[in-house]
């Protein structure tokens, strides 16, 4: 079986390719078909990807590569590959199982709506792409399926069309992503044209093996950081972000698989991918590429932590989280701890897409609201939903023991205070693990304590199909926490190949006490803050919030996202626009001008020569007409017709040669 | 196999006699006749093209006017081929673009004289009969335009006849000289002797400017385009369906067949400024689309972006102050050539889809629509399929062209081809917008009584989507047309 499987790893993403292509085929009503058939593709995905991981478990380091020629130009043939290892067998299964949870959720959530078939046709499609980047052994490859989920992506965040917003936010998603996009192309690029190859392993020729990592020389920075820009953009990274806020305009399964689980973190695989070219001659474990990426994550992860705290839409306070997060992975990336990061990523994806069906199962409940102010309460009204949803706020919280977010937020803060570089990341990122801690907090209480609110009064359950995937992801993040602990840290080991040993002594560090500190700071300043929100408090009236009351400015400038997106309307978008009104215009007027000019001179010097023509030659010839006319008149004069005149003419004749003989002689 | 390709050629002139002496309506029909057997004989000689084999095959030659060395003298290589089975494939297309002409007869009978005239141009190998029937698409063309054409058709027509014609006369007298000089039109004598450089000093010069401006005009070239937007937009759709598949094709088939060969040593000189006008191409000309209202313009102007990135790779091949090497080279021809077709389908496909909107709604701004997703699903999903393969994304045909490109133009022009990334931005920023303003918000007034696609339209969308698809997921049999011929001239260029 599992020989079989490492023939044939293309059919993890053909199966749901296929599968996509045949729902789509169907007509609008036929729901039922399309539902069950879209669940299967994605239960054999998953299946294939247990079957995947078996070798991967059996041999440490296991690896290998399935590489074919894809085409032949000139004489060269380009090939491409799929390769099985740790990283890509955990990634498949993450992807195959938090994405089947997804689809059995959206059975009820989209149950009412009508283009049902072509929203599983557009998931699947999305999740053949993604487990296409996982296991692409190729730069090129993994680009393609790089580019076909940003289509899905584009696809899905438009998908009720009807909506201008909608819409916006598609197209905002696509052209951010796409400038990410252009400056992984340009590094793939320059790579093969440094190392003349384009797959990862190649027995040993491959570009990050040696042989290939030697040919890169100094332009490895360069190339690592060119593809970095692609994963800025994908991951959502600083200064690209503004996209994945927007990107919550899709329908909330949509938010919750591909900007949230799955499609978000590919940035970081990405980097993890291709690590070699980012650690290439590092000393230390430091190298100048993997620094931009350290505080690139660290900025991103500050700031989107800082504005989910002031945001009233739940789905965006999730949004900006998985932004902040996704900063956290990166900052794992650079600093040296690239299987912390990978291990944050997996369990992220259970406890993020756990936080944003419940929070799907709460709009759903509250018939389409999505502001918190306005819930409230719920934890009586949504009990299953209440529950799950605090394991998944305690995951990403980081409240450590018993839930997975805890260990591994605790495997990247020991990454990062080590860091040799400097210690600022380090603390940075500890006053993350309290804002994190504060914005979950609020949100909880916003949504479900206190007395019910405008939308919550007649809020209710949602149904079994929708509760059931909450309930599978909420034990998800609970159940990883085991494959996680310091006393036995199997993924750890997984991941970078090493045998694992159990030691339980390693269970208790001093860090963690100061993580559980943190961790406890947070969520007590949360619940201090907040203990009144959503009712009047002395001089505050309801609707306004603590902080806001507190620090008007300050919550005013997160509220409105520090603006980012008004500069970069103002700026780049500006300037863009005035580029293409210029350039048409340029064509229009300037350089047809010169052309109409060209023109413009033939016709003046069409218009001298005919002048010429018309005044001097022309002229000429019509003077001697006039003249010849004249002489003719004076001639015909003498024809007169009577025969006296005439013989006169000839007696004078006569009589004058007469005379001019006699006067010769 | 003798005589297939003066088949090839003179098939459609018969098919014009046809359809001037047969009644009014049925003369699409018979146009389509003759179309499927000028397309079937091409078949035939793709069948029977020995793929492996260097140099030309099928050549005819005969003798026709002594005097000045002109011959009949036709064949094919991978690129001619290529052109021909595009040939093949765009003007059928074209005669089932919407909305039909009036008087069609006078239009079918000019278009197979244009298809003609196509098919003489990319297979000829000697001058002067390449250029008599290069010159004879030209009439035909400044004909459509005139009497078929929308708004401002006149200045349309002349404008695009003045311009290309004037560019011709530039190139015939170049030749004129370079025949004076070394007396032969033979293309692969003229290649041959390319080497050494066929001409020196000033009147070398001379007979480079004329041949590229005439070239740079054809294809267009910025700031030789001002042209095109015009023509393109009053063109009735067939005809800029043929005008931006095929017409354009024939200057960088020039570029390929004749410039780059015989001046390599004038192109190494001012190869830099030829590849700023190739990127100006590319950027400008997808900003300019940014900002246009009305639909065929912009497709139109994207169509300058798409040759641009031909333009760059060639400039880019032929100017590397050092010898190149040789996956570069390859990968910058093979990607000229895949792009050469793909632009063709694909830039043909959005203006027949522009077609089908504009009949429908009797207008093609682009604000005039909106929200169509809701009523014609089908429209806007094969539409978009178009769009999509027109911006270059993976699985579909046109990033297999453009992957080759900016990779052997990347190693070879590292700098150029860098900035010309933005154009591949632009473009989907184009298209986005496009897709945002037509399909989605809620449906307009004016679009609420569309048809969906209808079968005759399906019969025409889905194979040449599918071929879009075809090429980009399994492109090898495109490139088994041409690889020879690729590495040929490979050497030709280093």
């Amino acid at each position: 079986m599992s020989a079989w499987i490492l023939d044939h790893l293309w059919l993890i993403p053909a199966v749901p390719f296929a599968a996509s292509l045949i729902i789509l085929s169907l007509p609008n009503a036929w729901r039922r078909s399309a539902a069950a058939l879209a669940v299967t593709g994605q239960v054999a995905a998953l299946g294939l990807s247990v079957i995947a991981f078996l070798p991967t478990v059996q041999t440490h380091g296991f690896r290998t590569a399935q590489n074919f020629t894809w085409f032949t130009f000139g004489d060269n043939g380009l090939r491409l590959g799929f390769v099985l290892d740790p990283l890509a067998a955990a990634m498949l299964l993450m992807i195959s199982l938090v994405g089947l949870c997804i689809f059995v959720f959206s059975i009820g959530y989209m149950a009412d709506d009508k283009n049902f078939v072509r929203f599983f046709a557009y998931l699947l499609f999305f999740s053949g792409a993604m487990l296409g980047v996982v296991i692409a052994n190729s730069l090129l490859l993994l680009f393609i399926s790089w580019e076909l989920v940003g289509l899905a992506s584009y696809l899905l965040i438009g998908f009720w069309i009807e909506r201008p917003s909608a819409a916006a936010a598609a197209k905002k998603a696509f052209v951010t992503t796409r400038i990410g996009d252009m400056g992984f192309f340009l590094g793939m690029l320059w790579l093969y044209n440094r190392s003349g190859t384009l797959l990862f392993y190649d027995g040993g020729k491959g570009c990050l093996e040696s042989a290939g990592l030697a040919m890169l020389g100094a332009s490895a920075t360069f190339i690592a950081l060119l593809i970095f820009f692609g994963a800025v953009g994908k991951s959502g990274q600083f200064p690209l972000h503004v996209w994945l806020p927007d990107a919550m305009e899709g329908p909330t399964p949509v938010s919750a698989l591909i900007h949230a689980a799955t499609m978000v973190a590919a940035g970081v695989f990405l980097v993890a991918r291709v690590y070699p070219l980012f650690s290439l001659g590092a000393i230390n474990g430091v190298t100048s590429s993997l620094t931009v990426v350290v505080w690139i994550g660290v900025t991103t992860a500050l700031m989107a932590a800082l504005i989910a705290i002031a945001q009233a839409d739940i789905k965006r306070i999730l949004a900006y989280s998985t932004v902040s997060q996704l900063g956290l992975m990166m900052v794992s990336l650079g600093v040296g701890g690239v299987a912390a990061g990978i291990m944050h990523l997996l369990a992220h994806g259970f406890f993020k897409a756990l936080l944003f069906l419940g929070s799907g199962s709460v709009i759903h409940g509250c018939h389409s609201e999505q502001d918190i102010r306005k819930m409230g309460g719920l934890r009586r009204f949504m009990p299953v939903t209440f529950l799950t949803y605090a394991i998944g706020m305690m995951a990403l919280s980081g409240v450590p023991f018993f839930f997975s977010g805890g260990w591994t937020k605790e495997e990247i803060l020991h990454a990062t205070a080590h860091w040799p570089k400097s210690p600022v990341p380090y603390y940075l990122m500890l006053a993350g693990v309290v804002l994190t801690a504060l914005y979950m907090t609020r949100q909880i209480i916003y949504v479900f304590f206190g007395n019910p609110r405008a939308a919550a009064k007649h809020a209710h359950e949602s149904p079994r199909v929708m509760t059931t995937p909450l309930i599978a992801l909420a034990l998800g993040a609970i159940l990883l926490s085991v494959v996680l602990t310091p006393a036995w840290p199997w993924l750890h080991e997984y991941l970078t190949g090493e045998a694992v040993h159990f030691e339980i002594g390693r269970l208790i560090q001093p860090a963690l006490f100061v993580s559980l500190v943190l961790v406890g700071a947070g969520i007590g300043v949360g619940l201090w803050m907040y203990r009144k929100a959503g009712v009047q408090d002395g001089n505050r009236p309801a609707q306004i919030d603590p902080l806001e009351y507190a620090q008007p400015a300050l919550f005013r400038f997160l509220e409105n996202k520090m603006w980012i997106d008004e500069l970069y309307a103002r700026t780049v978008i500006a300037f863009s626009w005035m580029a293409a009104r210029l350039s048409d215009w340029l064509d229009r007027y300037f350089w047809d001008g010169l052309v109409r000019g060209f023109g413009g001179i033939g016709q003046a010097f069409a218009m001298f020569t005919s002048g010429v023509d018309e005044r001097g030659i022309n002229a000429g010839v019509d003077e001697t007409t006039v003249g010849a006319r004249g002489l003719g008149r004076l001639l015909s004069a003498a024809h007169s017709g009577q025969i006296q005149i005439y013989l006169g003419v000839v007696a004078i004749g006569m009589l004058a040669l007469l005379l001019l003989y006699a006067w010769l002689a | 196999m003798v005589g297939v390709i003066t088949a090839i050629i003179f098939i459609p002139l018969l098919g014009t006699l046809a359809v001037c002496t047969w009644p009014q309506r049925n003369c699409r029909v018979i146009a389509l006749i003759f179309n499927a057997i000028s397309a079937a004989c091409a078949v035939g000689l793709w069948r029977k093209f020995d793929a492996t084999a260097t140099g030309m095959q099928f050549v005819e030659r005969h003798a026709w006017i002594p005097a000045i060395n002109a011959e009949y003298l036709v064949g094919v290589d991978g690129l001619s081929l290529l052109l021909v089975l595009l040939t093949s494939l765009i003007v059928p297309f074209a005669f089932l673009a919407r909305p039909v002409p009036a008087d069609s007869r006078g239009f079918y009978a000019t278009m197979l004289v244009m298809q003609s005239a196509l098919y003489g141009t990319f297979t000829a190998q000697n001058f002067v009969l390449w250029f008599l029937f290069y010159e004879m698409s030209l009439i035909p063309a400044f004909l459509l335009i005139k009497i078929w054409g929308g708004e401002n058709r006149d200045r349309a027509a002349t404008k695009f006849f003045l311009y290309t014609f004037l560019g011709s006369v530039a190139m015939l007298l170049s030749f004129l000289g370079i025949y004076f000089a070394k007396g032969t039109f033979d293309f692969s004598a003229l290649a041959s002797l390319g080497k050494t450089g066929v001409l020196t000093g000033k009147v070398a010069w001379l007979a480079f400017a004329g041949i590229f401006i005439g070239l740079a005009v054809k294809v267009p070239l910025f700031p030789f385009h001002t042209w095109l937007p015009d023509a393109y937009q009053t063109a009735p759709t067939g005809v800029s369906m043929v005008l931006t598949g095929l017409l354009s094709k024939m200057g960088v088939y020039g570029f390929v067949r004749l410039l780059l060969p015989l001046f390599p040593n004038e192109i190494k000189i001012i190869g830099p400024w030829l590849l700023v006008l190739a990127l100006c191409s590319i950027v400008f000309a997808p900003l300019a689309a940014w900002a246009q209202r009305d639909l065929k313009r912009m497709v139109a102007y994207l169509s300058i972006n798409h040759l641009g990135y031909c333009m760059l790779a060639l400039f880019a091949v032929t100017t590397s102050p050092t010898v190149a090497a040789k996956i570069d080279v390859h990968a910058a021809l093979s990607g000229v050539f895949m792009q050469i077709f793909n632009h063709g389908i694909t830039a043909a496909t959005l203006f027949y889809f522009v077609g089908l909107l504009e009949q429908r709604r009797g207008a093609r701004g682009i604000g005039d629509f909106g929200g169509l997703m809701q009523r014609t699903p089908l429209l806007c999903g094969w539409t978009s399929v178009a769009m999509f393969s027109s911006l270059g994304l993976p699985g579909l045909n046109g990033f297999i062209g453009e992957f080759l490109i900016f990779k052997g133009s990347f190693a070879i022009a590292a700098s150029f081809t860098a900035i010309a990334v933005i154009g591949l931005l632009v473009t989907a920023i184009v298209f986005t917008r496009a897709m945002q303003l037509l399909f989605s918000g809620p449906l307009a007034e004016s679009c609420s009584a569309f048809p969906d696609l209808l079968r005759g339209e399906k019969l025409v969308v889905v194979p040449v989507t599918l071929l879009m698809f075809a090429i980009g997921i399994a492109p090898q049999f495109m490139f088994n047309i041409f690889n020879t011929t690729v590495v040929q001239m490979a050497r030709l260029f280093s």
